[in-house]
């Protein structure tokens, strides 16, 4: 069974643990300008939204690399970027419709969400419940439950 | 680790900015923010200097934590003279700007001298210069950040900037980060202004390390479940932020009322942050639209409202019709119950220009407060306040008057003095409620006895964040001590004194501390710092602290005799509540905590306090 990350906007607060635990994650060191997650801060509206890679099933991405420097690994659906081959033609960043695949100036490599390898740390760092990882199926499963709670029928037994 | 070992030196007179590495040697004695920005500068500046001379000197601070994943870990201080009370200021501010300066590679910046021409300091890593600022000279805060992100593409730019406030020396003039978190107190915005430095903008890619990751991510990762699980920190102020105070505050007669006239407000449920919440008849809609956590903060206090789009104050300005900060209990308080006005809409209106121009919305509130008062005893007259009816309870009078202080104009001229210089231009200067030159906040001493001792000790003049005994007193934080009595409050605030002076040194939120003691503070210190940050070493380094502001203020002329209450606190019993015929026991208190102090009975430190804390 693959997961997914399942992100829910109106639980994030903007505290950017995310971002620190990315970071972390992946460059051993807090830094959020080399998070592969990013929240994104809507101040006019009030609004907090963590947005990273989906990994999409047909990658383009991976598609346009001329290199193949962008494989899947087969543990967790993760496209990820391998650094041995990537030569920071930055196509990629092009052709990803989401934005969600960076240039890394300091490295001259693309970085982008791998999933740390299954167990995300953004995900494990969210104190709201926000960001969670779960069955790659039913991402929007919590949201369905929200809004089957709303409808207001009362169930009434006949005998 | 921890620290970025690194910090810059801009001096404005010259428009020269020069890295210097950071003198370790104090970091081990002052560890970072507050205490260590405190030693650069009672180092370097003389204590009796003008605060708006340029031979002041103004310091941004971060600490060892600042920037890392411990919760709350985004902290930076403004240390420097303060323009309102002529004694040592310290200002603490959240947001993402702290986090980003470090990131940027720096501990603090050193600002001196003062800029011929307005000037805003511009950081991307390792590089910084000053950039003139004569096209943002006059606007708000919050145009300058829009200009600054739109000027240079970068909308990840993190800014700090004065607003219209600062600009005209109003002293209780603020910085302000992130469009609506404020270093906030004792005027440290006019100090800025003053050296002609509009904005501070910076970006940060470089990182923060610590010294041990594995312990830090574990120990920072188990004393967050802690504040998750916290009735105060997991539920109270997630909900209704500071203001979960405003009833409990006001039902135990501990609210300051009109100028603390009385201790109770009968229209607190109206500006309360259940009221916060309440949908309003005219639009169906709170005030409050969500809360908002500032960097790394897992308990995510602050408020963002939108105004009710059909009231008065903002009918035909649209451009107040958007999110922003909305009202924290200090800020509804000082605006609300002291001013005697329930208007939530208005507070809110009068909240958003205090962060738009750089205002302590505290010190504002307590100044129209004590002009009310002044107003109403027949002190002054329509004549003084430009035909504005200054009654308690006006609305109208706030939201026209928190303009007219920001910009200068009018009676705001008077008001921008801040209550002390206030009340001595119109000959009651007991009406003013102050300590050295601040006005104190939002809990009566008569109904909670420990924020007397509190105010009259507090080395920026009156404040509640120098020792919280309401924690203590009110809320039964770490235990339950009885606020009416004086007994037991002198140690009570030395130890919250010196454990606060370590939390403000560290990059953490002092609100962690509704959920955390020094015990869980500290091993998350030791493992992101190298060297010895045991329990007892913190504590000595949270006294020292103590102890070297003192000394800075005894050295810029303060005594023994400033550590007074109004007078109204000491002889006006409270009239209504728990704390009915009750004043405040400042007299009772003072000795014995000058005593616990290792101080004379002047309160000035003995030769063997300063020895035994490396003074």
């Amino acid at each position: 069974m693959l997961k997914a990350l399942s992100i829910l906007p109106d639980k994030c607060t903007g505290c950017m643990q995310c971002e620190l635990a990315c970071s972390y994650e992946h460059e051993g060191v807090f830094n959020p300008a080399r998070s592969r997650i990013r929240v994104f801060h809507f101040h006019d509206e009030a609004r907090y939204v963590p947005y990273t890679c989906t990994q999409c099933a047909e990658a383009w991405c991976q598609t346009a690399c001329p290199v193949e420097a962008i494989q899947v690994n087969p543990a967790t659906g993760a496209k990820e970027v391998l650094d041995n081959l990537c030569v920071g033609c930055k196509v990629c960043t092009i052709a990803c419709p989401f934005g969600t695949v960076n240039y890394n100036q300091a490295t001259g490599k693309v970085i982008k969400c791998d999933l740390c390898g299954g167990d995300p740390a953004c995900a494990r760092y969210c104190p709201t419940g926000a960001i969670t990882y779960v069955d790659a199926d039913l991402t929007a499963y919590e949201r369905m439950r929200t809004w089957a709670a709303r409808t207001d029928t009362q169930a009434q037994a006949t005998a | 680790m921890g620290w970025q070992r690194r910090i810059l030196r801009v001096n404005l007179t010259e428009g020269t900015c020069n890295p210097e590495p950071l003198n370790m040697d104090w970091a081990r004695q002052y560890l970072g923010q507050r205490g260590l920005a405190t030693k650069y500068f009672v180092e370097e500046v003389d204590p009796t200097v003008d605060p708006l001379s340029p031979d002041n000197k103004l310091i941004f601070a971060t600490g060892p934590l600042t920037g890392t994943a411990a919760s709350t870990a985004g902290r930076y201080s403004v240390i420097t003279k303060g323009a309102l009370t002529g004694a040592i200021a310290c200002s603490n501010s959240g947001g993402y700007f702290g986090a980003e300066l470090k990131n940027a590679g720096w501990d603090m910046i050193v600002f001196e001298g003062r800029a011929p021409e307005p000037v805003y300091l511009l950081i991307e890593d390792e590089e910084a210069r000053l950039l003139p600022a004569g096209d943002l000279w006059g606007r708000s805060v919050w145009e300058t950040h829009e200009r600054i992100q739109h000027d240079h593409q970068d909308p990840m730019l993190k800014i700090a900037a004065i607003g219209q406030a600062g600009e005209n020396g109003v002293l209780f003039a603020c910085i302000v980060n992130d469009l609506h978190r404020a270093a906030g107190r004792s005027g440290v915005g006019a100090v800025m202004g003053s050296k002609r430095l509009k904005a501070v903008a910076v970006r940060g890619t470089q990182g923060v390390s610590v010294a041990d990751p594995r312990r830090f991510l574990q120990v920072t990762m188990e004393k967050k479940r802690i504040l998750a699980e916290n009735a105060v920190t997991g539920q109270g102020l997630p909900t209704y932020g500071t203001q979960v105070l405003m009833n409990v505050v006001n039902e135990i007669g501990a609210l300051p009322t009109r100028n603390a006239r009385e201790v109770q407000f009968e229209g607190a449920p109206r500006i309360s942050g259940e009221a916060m919440r309440e949908p309003r008849p005219t639009d169906g809609k709170p005030n409050l639209i969500t809360n908002q956590a500032c960097f790394g903060c897992t308990i995510a206090c602050g408020r963002v409202s939108r105004i009710d789009k059909t009231h008065y104050v903002v009918r035909n300005k649209p451009q107040y019709w958007k999110a922003s900060g909305g009202l924290e209990y200090e800020n509804a308080w000082a605006m609300g119950a002291d001013t005697g006005i329930d208007d939530l809409e208005a507070m809110t209106y009068a909240n958003f220009i205090c962060n738009e121009q750089g205002m302590d919305p505290i010190s504002f509130g307590a100044t129209l407060a004590a002009a009310m008062e002044l107003y109403e005893s027949g002190a002054i007259g329509k004549e003084e306040t430009g035909g504005i009816d200054l009654r308690f309870g006006n609305a109208e009078a706030l939201t026209t008057l928190v303009e007219q202080t920001a910009r200068g104009e009018g009676f705001g001229r008077d008001l921008g003095l801040g209550s002390r210089r206030l009340c001595e231009k119109y000959g009651r200067p007991e009406l003013s409620m102050t300590v050295k030159g601040q006005e104190f906040p939002a809990y009566d001493p008569r109904g909670i006895q420990g924020m007397g001792l509190t105010y009259a000790t507090s080395n920026r003049g009156a404040c509640h964040l120098r020792s919280y005994t309401v924690a203590s007193e009110v809320l039964g934080i770490p235990e339950k001590t009885d606020p009416l009595v004086p007994d037991g409050k002198p140690a009570l605030v030395k130890a919250f004194q010196d454990a606060t002076a370590v939390v403000d040194s560290s990059g953490l939120c002092l609100f962690t501390t509704f959920a955390w003691s020094l015990d869980d503070i500290q091993p998350q210190i030791d493992a992101a710092c190298e060297g010895d940050w045991s329990l007892e070493n913190l504590l000595a380094v949270g006294e020292r602290i103590w102890n070297l502001e003192r000394q800075f203020n005894l050295r810029a002329g303060f005594t023994g005799a400033d550590d007074r209450l109004p007078e109204r606190l000491v002889s006006e019993p409270a009239r209504q509540g728990p704390a009915k015929g009750l004043t405040n026991q400042l007299d009772k208190m003072l000795p014995e905590y000058y005593a616990l102090r290792g101080w004379d009975e002047n309160g000035v430190p003995t030769a063997e306090t300063l020895q035994r804390l490396g003074l």
